[in-house]
């Protein structure tokens, strides 16, 4: 593997007596596409500012393509910045917006011009450069500042919430463009957003935080199935919790008595942070199963009755309140051909099985 | 009656008295007699004539635009650093520091006249014009520092991140980015303290040395009933002067704020 394009080792930060950062470790591989994901106020701007130069940090070193940046200010970073507010140049038309950072360069006005209009092509805007930037849309301003930092070719590009502002339709369509660019170009993207289901999709890895601190580090397919605790697992997509108690932990295994489910015997793999008295076990909607015919079996199942039903036509979600248990959990159920869907107030037959259980703290 | 009314009613009366004042300027200015009383008479240029013949008039007005002109650019840029400062940092006693510049707005001119001729005196220095672009500097400066500030807040900090981002130094991003951006400002400064230090009177009566200022030969000729008229014609001009500065300062205003798409950039008006 090849080394890390950014390494962030042990950096606080602290603004005033508040501090935004805890004690933060991450390398950040070259040309991956990485996402710093956390509910709003978690420190996220925070951290890319402090790669990005503008803020210092209070302890800790950035370093960047194996250089120090402990005295290296913004504008001598290899790194360049979308904003939140795409911070587009209003009294510069598009073409001037993205020529800046070049012209700062000295390079010869003939290789500016062709570098400006192969960007503005990358970023679908050919033929916009001589428009002034304050005519330009919300998802146009959004293309003038990629084409603008992407003309630089810097080692990272760091983008702030960059499709927050944007109606549905436009993010997602600005998402797959975005992953596209990202590897057309195969500069390292950093990704703040709040939204999982955006990370999850566009990510080869990601940095789940909060309150300052990052909580998993891993794949989308590893935060999902492995999360390493509950404040993860309840971010990461939807988590079912059942109080647990642990009978016997020997041997690399341990023996289970979940609330509404049963009895299992669960791997320790399956317990990423171990057990202790506060630990739940936690199951995705996906992994249990309603057994809505006689003749389907599980190798374990539980029973309860169904609360609500929430039918998507492809998908139906279940809240089954499981015998025993207070609070419901939600079910999915693809609605395959023949399989019949449960109304309210029916009793289901629950299937379910030990692999499919996380033991969290 | 509904209140309505009556506010109506107090507008009108408000408005008649703040400008009705100005308005016998121009009209006494054309009058074809040397007493300045109704009925008037006829139609006359005569006392514009007089203007353009008297020597006098014409240092006076040289000097004032000097001390007007400079006194725009320095407290301009006062203003700039002052503004700029404020809104962008947080140090301590920044509130006090901006409430002594705040000050010479409310306080009586007079005092400030007689303090700064106190102290230039005790200072062992002459009075001159430069002495009264110093009074000037310190009455307009905290106009311009009202304009700017509200300038420079409007001003979205990314925009100068960004500028940093991309690799120009602090000072480049100054010049690219902030002073385009915040130059309506800037230019509605200038014209204001111009304005401001062309008729102010006081101060200049107390800081002049032997060369009169436009407000303070005005009222020297003032003992003159016959000047009176041609006085009438000077005020007309110079009423018009800062009537036309004004409305082009409030113009570049609007207009660059409507260009750039900033919400009102801070103007005065
Ligand atoms: N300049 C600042 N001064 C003081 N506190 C700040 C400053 N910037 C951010 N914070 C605080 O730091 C925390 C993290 O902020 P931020 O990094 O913007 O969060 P996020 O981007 O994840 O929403 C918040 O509680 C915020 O109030
Ligand atoms: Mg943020």
């Amino acid at each position: 593997m090849t080394d890390p394009i950014i390494r962030l080792s042990g950096i606080d930060k602290f603004y005033g007596d508040f501090q935004a950062l805890y004690n933060v470790n991450a390398e950040i591989r070259t040309g991956e596409f990485f996402s710093l994901l956390g509910p709003s106020g978690c420190g996220k701007t925070t951290l890319l500012r402090t790669i990005a130069g503008f803020e210092d940090v209070s302890a800790g070193h950035v370093e960047i393509a194996g250089q120090s940046m402990d005295n290296v200010p913004a504008n001598r970073r290899p790194t360049n910045m979308v904003f939140q507010s795409y911070a587009i140049f209003p009294h510069m038309s598009v073409a001037e917006n993205v020529a800046y950072g070049l012209k700062a360069r000295k390079m010869p006005k003939e290789q500016i011009k062709t570098a400006v209009e192969a960007a503005l092509k990358q970023v679908g805007l050919a033929g916009y450069g001589d428009r002034a930037s304050h005519a330009m849309s919300g998802g146009q301003r959004q293309r003038v500042a990629l084409a603008r930092a992407l003309v630089l070719k810097p080692k990272v590009l760091l983008l702030d919430e960059p499709l927050s502002a944007l109606d549905k339709k436009m993010r997602e369509q600005m998402q797959s463009e975005l992953r596209h660019l990202q590897r057309a170009v195969g500069i390292t993207f950093i990704l703040v957003t709040h939204d999982q289901e955006e990370a999850l999709t566009m990510s080869d890895r990601i940095a789940v935080m909060f309150e300052g601190r990052i909580g998993q580090l891993a794949s989308p397919q590893e935060l999902y199935r492995r999360p390493v605790n509950r404040e993860v697992a309840e971010f990461i997509g939807v988590m079912n919790f059942l109080n647990v108690s642990v009978t016997n932990g020997a041997g690399g295994t341990f023996d289970c008595e979940i609330a509404g489910l049963g009895k299992a015997t669960i791997p320790a793999e399956q317990a990423p942070g171990g057990v202790d008295a506060s630990v739940t076990a936690g199951v995705r909607p996906e992994m249990l199963t309603i057994l809505s015919d006689e003749n389907s079996r599980s190798e374990r199942e539980a029973s309860g009755i169904v609360q609500d039903v929430y039918y998507y036509g492809d998908m139906t979600y279940y809240d089954v309140q499981l015998d025993g248990v207070d609070h419901p959990v939600t079910i999915s159920m693809r609605n395959t051909a023949g399989r019949t869907v449960l109304s309210r107030k029916d009793r289901a037959r629950v299937g379910w099985g030990a692999e499919s259980v996380l033991l969290l703290k | 009656m509904k209140s309505g009314t009556w506010f109506k009613l107090y507008i009108g009366v408000f408005l008649i008295f703040l400008y009705a004042p100005a308005l016998l300027l121009p009209v006494f200015a054309f009058n074809d007699s040397s007493i300045v009383s109704f009925p008037l008479k006829g139609f006359t240029l005569n006392w514009f004539n007089v203007l353009w013949e008297t020597e006098a008039l014409h240092t006076a007005t040289k000097n004032s635009l000097l001390i007007a002109v400079s006194t725009a650019i320095i407290a301009t840029s006062l203003g700039i650093l002052a503004a700029r400062a404020s809104s962008r940092y947080k140090f301590r006693g920044q509130k006090a520091v901006m409430g002594f510049i705040m000050v010479p707005l409310v306080l009586p001119e007079i005092i400030v006249g007689v303090s700064l001729l106190v102290v230039i005196l005790q200072m062992g220095f002459d009075l001159s014009l430069w002495t009264i672009v110093l009074g000037h500097v310190l009455i307009c400066t905290p106009f311009c520092v009202a304009i700017l500030s509200s300038a420079f807040l409007s001003l979205d900090q990314s925009l100068e991140e960004a500028s940093f981002d991309l690799g120009r130094s602090k000072l480049a991003t100054f010049w690219l980015v902030t002073m385009p951006l915040v130059l309506p400002g800037v230019v509605s400064a200038m014209l204001i303290s111009f304005t401001i230090s062309l008729d102010e009177f006081i101060i200049a009566f107390f800081l002049a040395g032997t060369e009169p200022t436009l407000p303070v030969y005005i009222w020297g000729q003032l003992r003159f009933p016959q000047k009176l008229p041609s006085l009438m014609a000077l005020g007309t001009i110079l009423l018009i002067l800062s009537l036309t500065l004004l409305a082009t300062a409030e113009y570049f205003r609007r207009r660059s704020a409507r260009k750039t798409g900033i919400e009102d950039a801070g103007g005065f008006l």
